[in-house]
């Protein structure tokens, strides 16, 4: 009897120190799963450098500025592949923006409020469907469409230096179509999370003083929200260049640089795609990987860029969510 | 008298303008939803008529002989995807958990930033990835290799949505469980997780039903194969990489059976976008 108490204690403070021991351990072992992701960042730019390494030594800086793809002869310069990727999405923003941001500003402010919801789930659901039923759309109906118009415009402009090409179909048009469907729920679904964080007040304020809807929504509105716009504009940009399947079904595929937009051109991802499968040779592996390294480093620049404007806006996602 | 009619005429102007910003901001909504509209009638309308049993039964047939179907895509992408989760789901929900519960730090905010990044990093990449450390060493290409792309791909996407959902269950059932002397860890296990279940599970069949339909990682790792193989170490089919070989050629047969794939793909995304959305009565992110 007069020994219990003893034991009891020693018992309960063993207990407080696996307990204490188990939730430490539990919060180190998901600080770990979680650091997971900064370091396959680190290390895909690390390796993708050290099995580019070749190509980098034979060619340096000249693999950037050259538009040659010679893989019987040895010479690679990817300057063509850039010039598709970035033409190509700048050809998707430009179909993109003005559209996306019509519809954010319409969900935003002025759909009645039961229209909101529904409404921006279908436009998101544009962001669920795979790339390759895009490609697949593109490619059997999209393509053989646009045919007919290329070439009643090369016919009606033959002297414009931007409709003067093969009317195939297939090309930088194509390309710059489906790039602007699939970056469009991007866009659209961020401007209007940018536009709803924008403090009441203002409206109230703008709205009071006579305005119409239309000036408080051009004036204080997109004024207060035109950092999280430009972040929603580069971030669809981030997707556009990245995107692969898609555009190497309906671009083409031709290693060359032109004017035309009616012209096949390639992006990076499309001639990874195409390429990087039957590349045995070391030097053209070396190559793709290198074209794969430019590419990811243009990407995590950008998608920093367009998140650092987006949260200096909404202040995270993720507080958001919790209200 | 010079004053009053300008004053109207400026009020009327500035209606006009009101109304014709309306009506742009309308007509870009119709335009947006113009394209959802026209890929699912293509989808629906040419997919349906290809659809039949034999499409989920049947091997692929040679060029030319009517009939056959994807049965060994449909089950490579399931091995895909199982072998994905494996390396995916504990990764992400772990992860996922340190965010919501221990993440209101500069390190968390870091590793919530590097995932929003990582989720946009071109996933042809993330194969070249792959290919470079698994199918270079290894001397071909294998369903491994398939399924490692995949699992990259869906660390992040599972992460934040376990974030997510895991954030949503109230303070207050936390603290009840604490203050009852409940370990900080069985509190995690017992209560939040358990309050969250719904929620995280959508989210992983969404996670999944979104690498599921994708292509470009697969076509050098998984690569793609006519026959029946479930052997790990060996190439293996995958429905999206059938699809694109498929719809690239210059076949009307197998047009067909692509866009009967494309549909079964859409069909598998927008039933669980749907549940998902449903099921946890919150706004599910489609857009990351």
């Amino acid at each position: 009897m007069v020994v219990a108490p003893v034991p009891k204690s020693m018992h309960r403070s063993r207990k407080l120190f696996w307990n204490r021991l188990i939730d430490r351990s539990f919060r180190w072992t998901t600080l770990l799963f979680a650091l997971t992701i900064p370091v396959i960042i680190f290390a895909l730019v690390l390796l993708l450098g050290r099995f580019a390494f070749p190509a980098m030594h034979q060619y340096r800086w000249a693999f950037l500025y050259t538009s040659i793809w010679d893989p019987v002869h040895q010479h690679f310069g990817v300057l063509f592949a850039i010039y598709g990727t970035i033409i190509s999405s700048c050809l998707a923003l430009l179909i993109a923006v003005p559209v996306s941001l019509g519809t954010a500003i319409f969900l935003a402010e002025l759909a009645p409020s039961w229209l909101r919801e529904p409404l921006s789930f279908l436009i998101e659901l544009l962001a669920a469907i795979p790339s390759i039923v895009y490609g697949i759309w593109g490619l059997l109906v999209l393509v053989p469409m646009l045919r007919i118009v290329e070439l009643w415009l090369s016919v009606h402009f033959p002297t414009c230096p931007l409709f003067n090409g093969a009317p195939y179909g297939t090309g930088m048009l194509a390309a710059g179509i489906v790039l602007a469907v699939m970056i469009l729920p991007y866009i659209t679904a961020v401007s209007r999370e940018v536009i709803r964080a924008v403090p009441i007040t203002q409206r109230e304020a703008s709205l009071a003083l006579g305005a119409t809807q239309w000036e408080t929504i051009s004036r204080p509105v997109l004024r207060y929200a035109r950092t999280g716009i430009l972040g929603a504009i580069i971030l669809g940009l981030g997707r556009a260049l990245g995107e692969t399947m898609a555009v190497a079904m309906v671009i083409g595929n031709r290693a060359d640089i032109s004017a035309c937009i009616f012209n096949p051109a390639y992006t990076i991802p499309s001639l990874l795609a195409n390429e990087f499968a039957e590349a045995s040779d070391k030097l053209h592996y070396a190559s793709l990987v290198e074209g794969a390294l430019v590419l990811v480093v243009l990407t995590i620049i950008i998608n920093v860029i367009a998140r650092l404007l987006i949260w200096s806006v909404s202040g995270g996602e993720s507080q958001e969510v919790h209200g | 008298m010079n004053n009053r009619m300008p004053v109207r005429w400026q009020r009327c102007r500035r209606k006009a303008a009101n109304g014709l910003m309306w009506g742009i901001a309308v007509i870009a909504t119709l335009i947006a939803l113009v394209p959802l509209i026209l890929v699912m009638y293509y989808v629906i309308s040419q997919g349906l008529p290809a659809l039949n049993l034999a499409f989920f039964t049947h091997m692929p047939k040679p060029v030319g002989e009517p009939g056959g179907g994807m049965a060994n895509a449909i089950i490579g992408t399931c091995m895909l995807v199982g072998l994905a989760s494996i390396l995916g789901l504990p990764l992400g929900m772990l992860g996922g958990i340190y965010l919501a519960e221990y993440g209101n730090s500069r390190l968390g905010a870091a590793i919530r930033f590097t995932a929003d990044v990582l989720v946009s990093v071109p996933s042809i990449v993330i194969g070249v990835l792959a290919y470079s450390l698994i199918v270079l060493p290894m001397g071909h290409f294998s369903a491994l290799a398939g399924g490692f792309a995949l699992g990259l791909m869906m660390i992040p996407t599972v992460m934040r949505t376990t974030e997510e959902m895991i954030r949503m269950v109230p303070m207050a059932q936390r603290e009840a469980s604490l203050a009852l002397g409940v370990t900080h860890f069985s509190t995690i296990f017992r209560v939040v997780i358990v309050a969250a279940k719904g929620g995280i599970i959508t989210g992983i069949l969404l996670a999944v039903a979104r690498v599921a339909g994708e292509t470009a990682p697969l076509l050098f790792t998984a690569f793609g194969n006519r026959f029946w193989s479930t052997d790990l170490g060996q190439p293996i089919a995958s429905l999206p990489v059938q699809i694109y070989t498929y719809a690239i050629a210059p076949y009307d047969d197998w047009h067909a059976q692509a866009w009967a794939g494309a549909l079964v793909l859409v069909v598998l995304i927008l039933v669980l976008s749907v549940a998902a959305r449903y099921a946890t009565k919150s706004r599910f992110r489609l857009v990351r």
